[in-house]
């Protein structure tokens, strides 16, 4: 897995500077590697990736839920990571947009987003990409109509809509199963 | 010299796109720096008024807290409001963050909180405590119609509207046919995905890297230098990826400001980035007025066109867009009266989104096209062509080239517009009510100077570079095909700079202006460095080339090679070695041939058709169908061209049917101030959009023939969206967006 060490300088830094606010200990396993991190209690998952972890590849569109630029996959299951506290996924197992591909080769949706020009900005890419991974995971989706259903918490203000569905019906084709 | 064409035209993949799908890509707010420190703003509760008092003892005390800014401790900026004045900024007094206790629109910032952590200094946000004095504040522009005026100075760039010619009152009032209405589009926001970011990292002694969200990374620099009164070598803007703007970009936002000004004084690096709902705290699409009146003959020939309109504006400047101005060149009509004026209300000032002031002017003129042909029982796509404007008669110029017939006919032909039954409601599947309608898009195409870097190196690599932007539009891309087929190399041989005020001047990235100006700059640059290369082949001891000129000979593959027999070629690196350099370096301008546009016009154009599905007991509108015909000159990416036309599509749909930014005039602020209740197209609103672009032979106003493809597909959508539910149901909404309570009302 193409993942950096923990740096145990930026595990250990708590987040509020000085604050006297008890730290918690937790472990996660970040894109395959094991890391011991001290979080406040008030750190978002978003937060703690993108601040303390240096994984900026997960965006904060909304800090609400309410735009899925933040869609992480957590034990498998995508979510919106600026809706959960770190210190609630002590334990889980954190896959982000840095971990999908595996010793350079773009995991299929990746490959499929680039072939589809499926984004323009840029911004939302990587929360719709972890829920298109999300999505095939689950398997619930058949048709275009569907996986427009079930992408809908995923907002891209470029519009690249047509072309994230066509992406996905493309890896979905590539992992076996059937879009339309 | 013959120019090799194996990438213009074909669909090449982003050359940014591993960067974006790997989550490599970094974005204003994701640089990092020693020691940075973040910044949160404090956004301010009345519409109007003044700080009575405001107290921070509270918030100081939170761990982590390094500085509160305030209008009472802010250092000391620049006296002069030219100083302030961006590249983009309309006429007036521009915003001065935290510049006194006055309160001018409701969300100004009133603090800045500077911690060592976000956490700390959020927390610290929400302990500051302001009193504030409220003043009498409106922000109902229908309340000012009364103090409407005539901007005394126009914006640079936007064109006043043209005088009126004929008679139209005369004329309106002997037409046989007439319509006339008023209109409104909802004010909107741009919310791009990425809030507004700056992080700005001290390199100490007051030098200064700032990441900026810009579309235009000289213009921070400018706007900065010029309010900090910093040397310009001491500034350096860099915004290689831009989270989507849409005109949110095209100025420097307040966050810059803070960000500087607390690094600055804290002599270390800060970071301040806005949340969701402060994105709501500064430019929108302005709200705007419009009445039009159109009189015409049984036949449909336009006689008369009267199309006013009122802007809201803020009350420190002029915001100014063209509104009205299309309604006198997208039909021949001799009897023109265009009027357009601003009021002022007390909000941010209003800023350029996708398309300024077109989807508005269009949506007026194309419903009133809609509602003249229904009242003649013509075909829509019929009277338009009766009145198809042959030149621009608001400045008597020819266009530069128009194949928006071209467009009408290919766009109606996929469509299947010709199976359309003219009567409203004349066609139902189930419960739902289907309606077609079309509109026609308009939108400039300019061009603007620019500089470019191409330097090519002797392992036949190039690296073009300008300060131009990507902020999705793919201009990384389109700049490497442009440089690739200069020399006749492949995409992954080229790397394009861009995003950067170090790099030769480029204007912001905006007005659908960037491809004919940056890429005219590129290839003008990369044709130079050719001309050199070639002297130096011809020179080479026994060169095949010496004798050949220079258009007889083709790049390709890394050679110079004849044209009639490419077995005899000079390498690119025995040309360097006979010119005793291992790189070629040249940088060129280029700028509008002004001679051409003293006699033509160039616009972009495009034909909209939309299929719409509303539920006839829900009100529901459903968009299922979107073919949309672009003539735009030539195409250099088919690829990332659709994805720019069906962006502006999606936008043009959310301005149809769901985007409104509601005031409440109480409390004189935005109230739906987030993506839960300000409602963007999501995945599950958009079905099929068909991008269809026709041929157009531009060749008058820029050397690459190409117009621009940002804009153009948001331009009519709305108006073709209102005129198919029209076609559905029988109701004519004249107020975007179309929601469900007007279509049940």
């Amino acid at each position: 897995m193409p993942v950096n060490p923990a740096t145990p300088g930026v595990a250990a830094a708590p987040s509020a500077g000085s604050s006297p606010v008890a730290h918690h200990t937790i472990t996660l396993t970040v894109n395959g590697t094991q890391r011991r991190m001290e979080v406040a209690p008030w750190t978002t998952l978003l937060d703690l990736l993108r601040e303390q972890m240096e994984l900026t590849g997960t965006k904060k569109g909304c800090d609400h839920g309410q735009c899925g630029a933040c869609t992480v996959l957590v034990n498998g299951q995508r979510i919106n990571s600026c809706l959960a506290l770190a210190v609630s996924k002590d334990g889980a197992e954190v896959v982000t947009v840095e971990g999908l591909a595996m010793d350079g080769t773009l995991h299929p949706v990746q490959a499929a987003f680039i072939e589809q020009d499926a984004f323009q900005c840029g911004y939302c890419t990587p929360g719709q990409i972890c829920s298109a991974v999300g999505l095939l995971k689950e398997g619930h989706a058949r048709n275009a109509d569907e996986i427009r259903e079930l992408m809908s918490g995923n907002i891209c203000r470029c519009g690249a809509y047509p072309n994230i569905v066509a992406a996905i019906e493309q890896a979905m084709q590539q992992a076996g199963g059937s879009a339309r | 010299m013959p120019n090799n064409e194996t990438h213009f035209g074909a669909p090449r993949s982003r050359v940014d796109g591993r960067l974006k799908v790997t989550g490599a890509a970094k974005y204003a707010g994701e640089f990092i720096a020693p020691d940075l420190a973040h910044g949160y703003v404090v956004s301010g509760a009345i519409a109007k008024g003044r700080i009575a008092a405001i107290d921070t003892a509270e918030a100081e005390k939170v761990p982590g807290v390094l500085r509160i800014f305030t209008h009472r401790n802010r250092p000391t900026t620049a006296w002069l409001n030219r100083s302030y004045r961006d590249a983009v900024a309309p006429p007036g007094a521009p915003f001065r963050p935290l510049y006194d206790e006055n309160i001018v629109y409701s969300g100004q910032p009133v603090a800045l909180v500077v911690a060592e952590s976000f956490e700390a200094a959020r927390d610290a946000a929400a302990l500051v405590r302001v009193t504030y004095e409220s003043a009498p504040h409106e922000t109902n522009l229908r309340n000012r119609l009364a103090e409407a005026y005539v901007p005394p100075k126009e914006r640079a760039g936007i064109d006043p509207p043209p005088n009126p010619r004929g008679d139209a009152g005369a004329a309106y009032a002997a037409a046989p046919a007439k319509v006339e209405s008023g209109y409104h589009v909802a004010p909107e926001h741009h919310n791009p995905m990425e809030p507004h970011a700056s992080t700005v990292v001290w390199e100490g002694d007051g030098k200064l890297i700032i990441h900026d969200k810009i579309q235009g990374a000289q213009n921070t620099h400018d706007y900065v230098t010029s309010v900090f009164s910093l040397p310009q070598k001491d500034v350096r803007v860099l915004s290689p990826f831009v989270g989507g703007a849409f005109g949110s970009g095209l100025r420097p936002q307040y966050q810059l400001f803070l960000a500087v000004m607390a690094s600055l004084e804290l002599k270390r690096s800060v970071r301040v980035v806005l949340t969701r709902d402060q994105m709501f705290t500064f430019g929108y699409r302005p709200d705007t007025i419009q009445t039009l009146a159109l009189g015409a003959n049984p036949d449909g020939r336009l006689q008369a066109i009267r199309h006013e309109a009122i802007a809201g504006t803020s009350p420190f400047e002029d915001y100014q867009e063209v509104v009205v101005n299309w309604s006198g060149l997208a039909y021949h009509c001799d009897n023109v009266d265009l009027k357009y004026r601003l009021a002022k209300i007390d909000t941010y000032t209003p800023l350029d989104m996708r398309a300024p002031g077109a989807p508005l002017g269009m949506f007026a003129l194309e419903s009133g096209m809609d509602e003249l042909a229904h009242a003649l029982k013509l075909d829509p796509l019929e009277l338009r062509l009766r009145n198809y404007a042959e030149m621009d008669q608001n400045t008597g110029k020819q266009f530069s080239s128009k194949e928006l017939r071209a467009a009408y006919q290919l766009g109606a032909e996929r469509f299947g517009w010709a199976r359309r039954n003219p009567a409203p409601r004349s066609m139902r599947e189930g419960h739902e009510l289907i309606g077609w309608g079309m509109a026609t898009g308009v939108w400039e195409a300019g061009m603007q100077q620019a500089s470019a870097r191409a330097t090519l190196t002797a392992d036949g690599r190039l690296e073009v570079a300008t300060a131009t932007a990507d902020i999705g539009t793919g201009t990384y891309t389109i700049l490497t095909q442009i440089g690739a087929d200069a020399f006749g190399l492949r995409m992954e041989d080229v790397t394009a700079r861009i995003g950067d005020s170090s790099l030769p001047a480029s204007p912001i990235e905006g007005g659908s202006w960037t491809a004919a100006s940056a890429g005219s700059a590129v290839q003008a640059a990369c044709y130079a460095v050719r001309e050199t290369l070639f002297r130096y082949a011809r020179r080479m001891e026994n060169s095949p080339l010496a004798n050949a000129d220079s258009d007889h000979v083709l790049f390709a593959e890394g050679r110079i090679a004849l044209l009639n027999d490419p077995s005899r070629f000079v390498t690119i690196a025995d040309a360097m070695r006979a010119g005793g350099v291992d790189r070629i370096e040249q940088e060129e301008t280029t700028a509008p041939d002004k001679g051409a546009l003293s006699r033509f016009s160039p616009y972009t154009h495009a034909a909209v058709f939309v299929e719409v599905r509303v539920d006839e007991e829900l009100g529901a509108v459903r968009v299922t169908r979107v073919v949309d015909a672009i003539a735009a000159g030539r195409i250099i990416n088919p690829k990332t061209a659709r994805s720019q036309i069906i962006g502006g599509v999606v936008f043009g749909l959310g301005m149809a049917l769901t985007e409104e930014s509601m005031l409440d005039h109480r409390l004189g602020r935005f109230m739906n101030h987030n993506l839960a209740e300000y409602h963007v197209p999501a995945n599950a609103d958009i079905r099929e959009i068909d991008v269809l672009f026709v041929e157009e032979d531009e060749n008058r106003t820029n050397p690459l023939g190409v117009k621009g493809l940002g804009e153009i597909g948001i331009v009519g959508t709305a108006a073709a969206v209102a005129n198919a539910v029209f076609h559905a149901t029988g109701k004519r909404i004249r107020e975007l967006p179309i929601t469900i309570d007007k279509l049940l009302d």
